[in-house]
């Protein structure tokens, strides 16, 4: 192990079948309200006709290492936490929306209670122990999580040894959520 | 050439988010116009006083400090309007983040009440102050002491709240367009120019707002000066946006695609640009070469294009963003 902990997702996207089990599990575990998610799936169709490829991604926050959001939050709601995962503390938040719009990945949203929502990294399991609710039910085990900065974790041998991509990395944000492609 | 194909089908759908986002409606526009209205205000009032050591001689930019301040604070309104979270308000006054231009802004308001406040009551001449003292509610010993003490106090703190005025405006005019420009995520605001852009523009706006008004000739033809080169400033910084998106790549050509093309297109050319420009600077070209006293029709059409340009802005800057990036 050297350094802090970074936590960091890794998404397969050869195995994800988008069956939405992350989104659910997601919404289930942190109670999120109808017609809201913190996850989604995307399904990105490119090639020539008839040569085309599909590529499936279940993707969330990125909690970014230099987070648009945390930089733009004018009281401190958006901050850093454990393993650099960027999270909204709710009684802080007034609500603004600065964060929603400096975020490259639209990965915010207002709760209808009227602060600002994101993925967690469900930090609230990982402190105990445990995984992201989005990982533990992938059924085909596409999504993994970690501290990166581990090179024995299952989520640094995985970046070592497959090609990865994140999105959007012009927007120069250096993301924690991988693709592995 | 055969188009290659690229479709992107997602299961989000959060409200305000999607299919782009729309977190900013009325509100924030408006908020933006009337800081810049009165950021105009304070550095128009400021550098006309200290100019010289008299008070303004007209009743209208005596006035205008505290007229600024309702200004301001229905601008407030706006933006309290806006919160989603309103009773979390207070939390913008129990943090500083220097790398929040919106955190830059809160400070900056809450300074400048008391600054224009002193610089209102310093500007106020002897027979308003009568007027005032004549009131009511002034009656009172206990009252009408308060009003002099405020009064001698604002009489000795005159030249340095002027400076503080100017400096407060420059800062709040510029906040409100860095506030958008420091929203990289955003193709259209991704630009420091914003800043420059609407402190110009609040100060053309500023002055057209006295300019409505009846003035002293002598104030008038300054005002008219200073506004004729805020709209040409105004117009190079608004060119140098448009050049930035012509340059800018796949980015910048989305960027700039509403308001060259898309559906923003007619309100930015003809509102901003020609209604809110154009004409204007005709218009006070005239004024200062035919020395032809000021019309309200050359004020208000800035007002409006001021306002517009807000809207536009807002709205161009939230229909861009990264994800139109592929």
């Amino acid at each position: 192990m050297s350094g802090t902990p970074r936590y960091t997702m890794v998404v397969d996207t050869k195995k994800c079948v988008g069956c939405k089990a992350c989104v659910l599990a997601c919404k289930a575990e942190n109670a999120i309200p109808d017609g809201y998610c913190r996850s989604w799936i995307v399904e990105e169709i490119r090639g020539e006709f008839p040569l085309l490829s599909a590529e499936l991604r279940s993707e969330r926050c990125n909690h970014c290492t230099d987070a648009p959001c945390v930089a733009a939050c004018p009281t401190g709601a958006s901050h850093y936490s454990d393993g650099g995962t960027v999270i909204v503390t709710r009684d802080k938040c007034t609500g603004c929306k600065a964060c929603i719009a400096s975020c490259p990945y639209d990965a915010r949203f207002v709760h209808p209670e009227g602060f600002v929502e994101k993925c967690t990294f469900c930090l609230h399991r990982v402190r105990r122990g445990e995984q992201p609710a989005c990982v533990e039910i992938c059924p085909t085990q596409s999504l993994h999580f970690g501290d990166v900065n581990d090179r024995e974790s299952e989520v640094a041998q995985l970046l070592a040894a497959r090609a990865s991509k994140v999105l959007h990395e012009e927007a120069g944000t250096n993301p924690n959520l991988y693709f592995l492609v | 050439m055969r188009q290659e194909t690229l479709e992107i089908v997602t299961t989000r759908a959060n409200p305000l988010i999607d299919p782009a986002l729309h977190v900013w409606g009325w509100e924030i526009p408006l908020y933006l116009f009337l800081g810049g209205v009165v950021a105009g205000l304070m550095v128009v009032l400021a550098g006309l006083s200290l100019k010289s050591t008299d008070r303004p001689k007209s009743k209208a930019v005596q006035l205008a400090p505290f007229l600024s301040l309702v200004l301001l604070s229905v601008g407030m309104g706006a933006l309290f309007l806006d919160l989603s979270n309103k009773l979390n308000v207070y939390r913008f006054y129990l943090a500083f983040n220097p790398t929040s231009p919106m955190s830059w802004g809160s400070w900056i308001l809450v300074l400048v009440y008391p600054v224009v406040l002193v610089t209102g009551l310093s500007s106020l001449s002897d027979e308003l102050r009568a007027n005032l003292m004549a009131r009511g509610f002034m009656q009172k010993p206990s009252v009408a002491k308060l009003m002099r003490q405020a009064f001698s106090f604002a009489d000795g703190a005159r030249r340095p709240a002027l400076w503080a005025t100017l400096g407060l405006g420059i800062g709040l005019g510029a906040y409100t367009g860095l506030l958008l420009g420091t929203l990289t995520a955003r193709l259209a605001w991704n630009a420091a120019i914003l800043g420059p852009l609407f402190l110009t523009s609040g100060v053309s706006t500023g002055a057209a707002l006295l300019l409505l008004f009846k003035l002293d000739e002598a104030e008038e033809k300054t005002i008219v000066r200073w506004d004729l080169v805020a709209i040409v400033v105004e117009l190079a910084l608004l060119g140098l946006m448009l050049i930035d998106f012509g340059v800018g790549g796949a980015a910048g050509e989305l960027a700039g695609a509403s308001i060259l093309g898309g559906s923003w297109t007619p309100w930015f050319w003809s509102v901003v640009v020609i209604g809110g420009l154009l004409v204007p600077l005709g218009l006070n070209l005239i004024e200062v070469n035919k020395h032809v006293r000021a019309t309200l029709f050359s004020p208000a059409l800035i007002l409006l294009g001021g306002l517009t340009l807000r809207f536009v802005l807002v709205a161009i800057g939230q229909e861009s963003s990264f994800s139109m990036i592929q």
